[in-house]
């Protein structure tokens, strides 16, 4: 479900900018207010509907399943780390569902720049950065030669 | 030593001519408005989205209080910005908001109250209109140069210019050619002071005749959607949006949150 901005909610903040990773979310250039300039390359991860301080964005139902009338709402509470969404019907029924945002403290994840940069050798590794401590284990698991598939080497 | 800029021109161009001036741009932004108004049919938009949401009201929602939310309106959303989640925008809006206003009363106060050094210019109200002026540039520029938010997100030029634009631009020209050609006139220089004052009248003419295609008139509207909203919480119907979570110690294991934005 593509979704889409109410532009009398929005204040044209640019949270939504930000944080499209298909960058359609963009700012109007007559009403600097926030839009989605290609829906169908939306990838509806809702990161816009949920980053909205402004309860702006909504999300569009596809016509085989949510036909006229329905509509898809949410509330995010940073400070209770709720996201509650609305489904409403076309036949006036009503579903409500909250959810947590996270489920770890605000802060509490190490961003990749609190990371030590990776050393040359580091670099050369089929590990990925900091593996296989982030991963909290010795090692990665192998498969030794024995059971690969025949054929396979 | 700061003087009143209109008092001085009066010297070479008749008050009624200023006053006369003044009062066009003030029927420019009643006809700009109006026109907006209706070729944009937003009041159209805003009765009929009233309508439908009084229809669904959960609650009825008394004359009392339908006026202490149009208070709340007026002091948090319009005279406090209330709107604006970011700390910065709301600033700068307010500084933009408030410079202006006292800029555009003071003017008003000098073109018709004190149109000539006949009658001595109070030095507060001179002084309130370069307060004003330097007010509203401070959160103009702050805004357009470093706030607006789709320069860095989508790689455009810091000196591009839209239609959205058109609005904060002509505002930060008009107040900053104002002043500007005030201190070149309180200086002497009469050649700069000429050609400030053109360009001055050029960007205050854009200013308040480019209503229809710039966003001045969102001060009219934008009072109005935050008492739509406010009026929507209030009698249950909260835009379709879904109620307050009210379990939300369950998640997260009862940990604490800082807020975002």
């Amino acid at each position: 479900m593509p979704t889409f901005v109410y532009m009398t909610r929005c204040d044209g903040c640019g949270h939504c900018v930000d944080i499209c990773p298909s960058d359609i979310m963009h700012i109007d250039t007559t009403y600097r207010r926030a839009l989605n300039i290609e829906p169908n390359m939306c990838w509806e991860c809702y990161s816009c509907v949920k980053a909205c301080p402004q309860f702006a964005i909504d999300c569009r139902g596809y016509a085989d399943f949510a036909p006229l009338g329905h509509s898809v709402r949410v509330r995010r509470e940073e400070d209770k780390a709720t996201i509650s969404w609305k489904i409403k019907f076309r036949d006036g029924r009503e579903k409500n569902f909250v959810s947590p945002i996270r489920t770890t403290p605000w802060g509490s994840i190490k961003s990749p720049a609190d990371y030590a940069a990776p050393t040359a050798d580091a670099m050369k590794s089929q590990e990925l950065a900091h593996e296989p401590e982030t991963l909290k284990i010795a090692a990665l698991p192998t498969v030794s030669r024995d059971r690969f598939k025949q054929g396979v080497i | 030593m700061l003087s009143n800029p209109f008092a001085v021109l009066s010297a070479s161009v008749p008050p009624a001519i200023m006053q006369a001036y003044v009062v066009l741009m003030a029927l420019l932004v009643v006809a700009g408005t109006l026109f907006d108004i209706i070729h944009k049919q937003s009041a159209t938009y805003f009765f009929s989205n009233w309508r439908n949401f009084q229809s669904k009201a959960k609650r009825q929602v008394g004359a009392g209080q339908m006026a202490s939310l149009a208070v709340q309106s007026a002091v948090v959303d319009v005279l406090a910005s209330g709107e604006f989640c970011n700390p910065r925008r709301r600033i700068a809006h307010l500084l933009t908001m408030y410079g202006f206003t006292i800029y555009i009363v003071t003017t008003i106060m000098m073109v018709f109250g004190y149109p000539t050094n006949a009658v001595p210019t109070p030095g507060g109200v001179v002084a309130l209109w370069y307060i004003g002026g330097l007010m509203a540039c401070a959160g103009g520029y702050w805004f357009w140069f470093f706030i607006r938010v789709d320069v860095v997100a989508e790689g455009h030029s810091p000196l591009r210019c839209v239609r959205a634009d058109l609005f904060i631009v002509s505002l930060v020209l008009s107040v900053t050619f104002g002043l500007v050609w005030a201190c070149a006139q309180s200086i002497g220089n009469a050649a700069s002071s000429y050609i400030l004052l053109g360009l001055y009248l050029l960007a205050t003419t854009m200013l308040f005749g480019s209503i229809p295609w710039s966003k001045f008139s969102h001060m009219f509207f934008k009072p109005a959607a935050a008492l739509e909203k406010r009026v929507a919480e209030a009698n249950g119907t909260m835009s379709n949006l879904p109620p307050p979570a009210d379990a939300p110690r369950k998640f997260g294991g009862g940990i604490t949150h800082v807020r975002h934005y």
